[in-house]
């Protein structure tokens, strides 16, 4: 089986879904011709054509709220923003139009698209580029968040995404994007949505963890005995595999990479809490970026959850 | 220094608040489209005037009056064809009565029931948008699709004086000109965002000029005349449909009630202002230049009034006899599919 990168496993995805049904278009900054400012859909543009690998005006308002229109009208837009921070500027379309017309309308409209957006710190960019803001996302009722991991579970859940009847928020880990390579089958696959994956499997440690931080997690279990699982999707998410792996374990710890305050670990935690509470052993621990603004590059990694800070965490569990 | 281009921001009424006509714009209408537009302003009026009493008696909640500006309303949505698409602000009464949208339906989703905004299978009426000119990138996102389709269709979106304002306005009418989407932009410029003038929205002397930085074609029509509306909306659907592009359209109207019935519109604006607009609304010429042409009789309007009365509380009766909504329904419509979690709170709360 051929090796491919994030970029490329996504690339492959975009163009077999683009094969398969002709209403699916590529929508965005720099997408056409440039291939977008991380070469995710080169080459689509030679392959497709003009008029289903579209760059745009420079405006993610206007980007996001054309695909609420194109995607209400039955076309399927994958619209790129170049990076999560600018989404930003789109929040209003996602969050009172996209995510709710379907409920605003009880099912006579609906929304399919996907928003695909790098997130996260690593790679030392300029302000914004580096946000985490999963959590704000995943309050929001009729949007979905996914976060791939690896090569293979990008193609497979953005395949999933783009045939999803709902508006999808596809947030890619920049800092992966070609510094992992895995086995990618060439036909077209599908990942299911809200379905978590063991990425591996242990008997004393729960660890949850997604997008980078599922790598941060599993360097530093060396030495646990841990069970690590990759939720894939944060709305919605796998909670029966997250509370059935508790209950065997007796242990949590969360890792991401955005603040604790409000983060996604906190709904991990309360839900253990309120569904596995007699089987907890320790405290859930969550590993997380400090309360603050995502620093500029020179500051980076003292932001970023370190792999000593999740073996601490690991070691905390493992006193009870 | 040279000149690149210039613009010229046109202004188009075909019927004065005399009832006299410009025989020089007047399209080819003839007495039963204006007897279709008397009777859907008044329908439209009806609807608007029971929603007011109905809100005083607590039987609805707060509404948003379409009073004064009926002509914008009902002359554009007339000028649509059903397979157009519609993209409505809150203020759109007038537009969904002239499709035909169920009335009982309007006053159930004002009565705060979301089942109400369910159009009717093949009504390409999108839910009235609640956040100020939002609906705006929409239409142009949809316009786009049925461009790219090789549909013959247009999408149509109403927002009003303030709603050009937003960045939506700019972003929505910007990729509108650049993809050349067969996109109508139908401004109704009712001088007041709640209490905030036309002339503190922006520094231009009209909002239509706004279009030719957009690069395409912008008018200024008089909104209280339902004929002027009715044939620059034609005529710019008509070019949308065969590939000419969007148009923005101000219709210059006037909101003669308060910004919805939580407001108070004498706090900020003169009882004479009003009272100059209330001569100009749109029912009065209409009337007088159907009277000149012998198509109305004071009977012939008492008759359709009273119709409209029937009609609309018959509507009213069938609304306030629907039966409540189901509190699944909040899950229910969230996703296509229930997650998990949903079926799981449905359970617990014994919906």
């Amino acid at each position: 089986m051929v090796k491919l990168n994030i970029v490329q496993a996504i690339n492959q995805a975009l163009g077999q879904e683009m094969e398969k049904d002709p209403d699916v278009i590529v929508i965005g900054e720099d997408v056409a011709k440039d291939g977008g400012v991380f070469r995710v859909t080169q080459g689509l543009l030679e392959k497709f054509g003009a008029d289903r690998v579209i760059d745009t005006p420079l405006a993610e308002l206007g980007i996001i709220g054309a695909a609420v229109g194109l995607a209400a009208y039955g076309m399927k837009p994958v619209a790129e923003i170049q990076f999560m921070g600018f989404t930003y500027a789109g929040l209003e379309q996602l969050f009172s139009h996209a995510s709710r017309i379907r409920s605003r309308s009880r099912g006579a409209f609906s929304c399919p698209m996907v928003v695909r957006t790098p997130y996260g710190i690593g790679i030392k960019p300029p302000e914004l580029h580096s946000e985490s803001p999963e959590a704000l996302f995943a309050h929001m009722p009729g949007l979905k968040v996914v976060i791939p991991s690896n090569p293979y579970n990008a193609k497979g859940l953005l395949i999933s995404a783009i045939r999803d009847p709902d508006p999808v928020l596809f947030m890619e880990p920049s800092r992966l994007y070609r510094s992992i390579k895995s086995e990618v089958p060439e036909e077209a696959y599908s990942i299911p949505l809200g379905k978590a994956a063991v990425f591996q499997e242990g008997s004393e440690i729960t660890v949850v963890a997604w997008g980078t931080m599922l790598h941060k997690a599993a360097e530093a279990s060396e030495g646990f005995d841990a069970e690590i699982i990759d939720l894939q999707t944060i709305r919605p998410f796998d909670e029966e595999a997250v509370v059935n792996s508790v209950k065997k374990t007796g242990r949590l710890v969360v890792v991401h990479e955005a603040p604790g305050m409000c983060g996604f670990g906190a709904e991990v935690a309360a839900l253990v809490a309120d569904e596995a509470f007699g089987y907890l052993k320790a405290p859930v621990v969550r590993v997380t970026a400090p309360d603050a603004v995502v620093p500029m590059a020179r500051l980076e990694d003292y932001y970023m959850p370190e792999i000593d800070m999740i073996k601490k965490a690991f070691e905390r569990v493992m006193q009870y | 220094m040279t000149t690149i281009e210039t613009s010229e921001t046109r202004y188009l009424q075909v019927i004065n608040e005399k009832g006299e006509e410009d025989p020089s714009v007047m399209p080819a209408l003839f007495e039963a489209d204006f007897r279709r537009f008397f009777e859907t302003i008044v329908l439209a009026r009806t609807f608007n005037q029971r929603a007011l009493s109905l809100q005083r008696e607590g039987r609805i909640g707060t509404y948003a009056s379409i009073w004064g500006q009926e002509a914008s309303q009902t002359g554009s949505a007339l000028a649509l064809s059903a397979e157009d698409w519609i993209f409505p602000s809150f203020r759109e009464s007038g537009v969904l009565v002239a499709r035909g949208y169920p009335m009982w339906m309007l006053y159930r989703y004002w009565a705060g029931d979301e089942r109400g905004m369910s159009a009717p299978e093949g009504m390409n009426i999108f839910p009235m948008s609640v956040p100020v000119g939002t609906q705006i990138p929409h239409a142009t996102g949809a316009a786009w699709a049925m461009k790219l389709k090789g549909h013959k269709k247009v999408a149509a979106v109403y927002f009003g004086d303030g709603g050009s304002s937003k960045g939506d306005f700019h972003e929505g009418l910007n990729f509108a000109g650049v993809f050349k989407a067969p996109c109508v932009f139908l401004c109704q410029n009712n001088q007041w965002a709640i209490s905030v003038p036309r002339s503190s929205q922006t520094a231009a002397k009209t909002i239509a000029q706004k279009a030719f930085a957009y690069g395409f074609e912008g008018i200024q029509v008089d909104g209280n005349d339902v004929v002027a509306v009715y044939k620059a909306v034609k005529e710019a659907s008509d070019k949308a449909r065969s590939g000419g592009g969007p148009t923005l359209i101000e219709c210059f109207t006037y909101r003669l009630d308060d910004h919805t019935t939580a407001d108070d519109a004498s706090r900020y604006r003169s009882g004479a202002e009003v009272e100059e607009w209330k001569a100009k609304e749109p029912l009065i010429r209409l009337r007088l230049f159907m009277e000149k042409k012998g198509w109305w009789t004071k009977e012939y309007e008492d008759a359709f009034m009273k119709k409209a009365q029937d009609t609309v509380d018959a509507e009213i009766k069938k609304a306030e006899s629907y039966g409540a909504p189901d509190p699944a329904d909040m899950l229910k419509f969230t996703y296509k599919e229930l997650s998990a979690r949903q079926a799981k709170e449905l359970k617990e709360r014994g919906w």
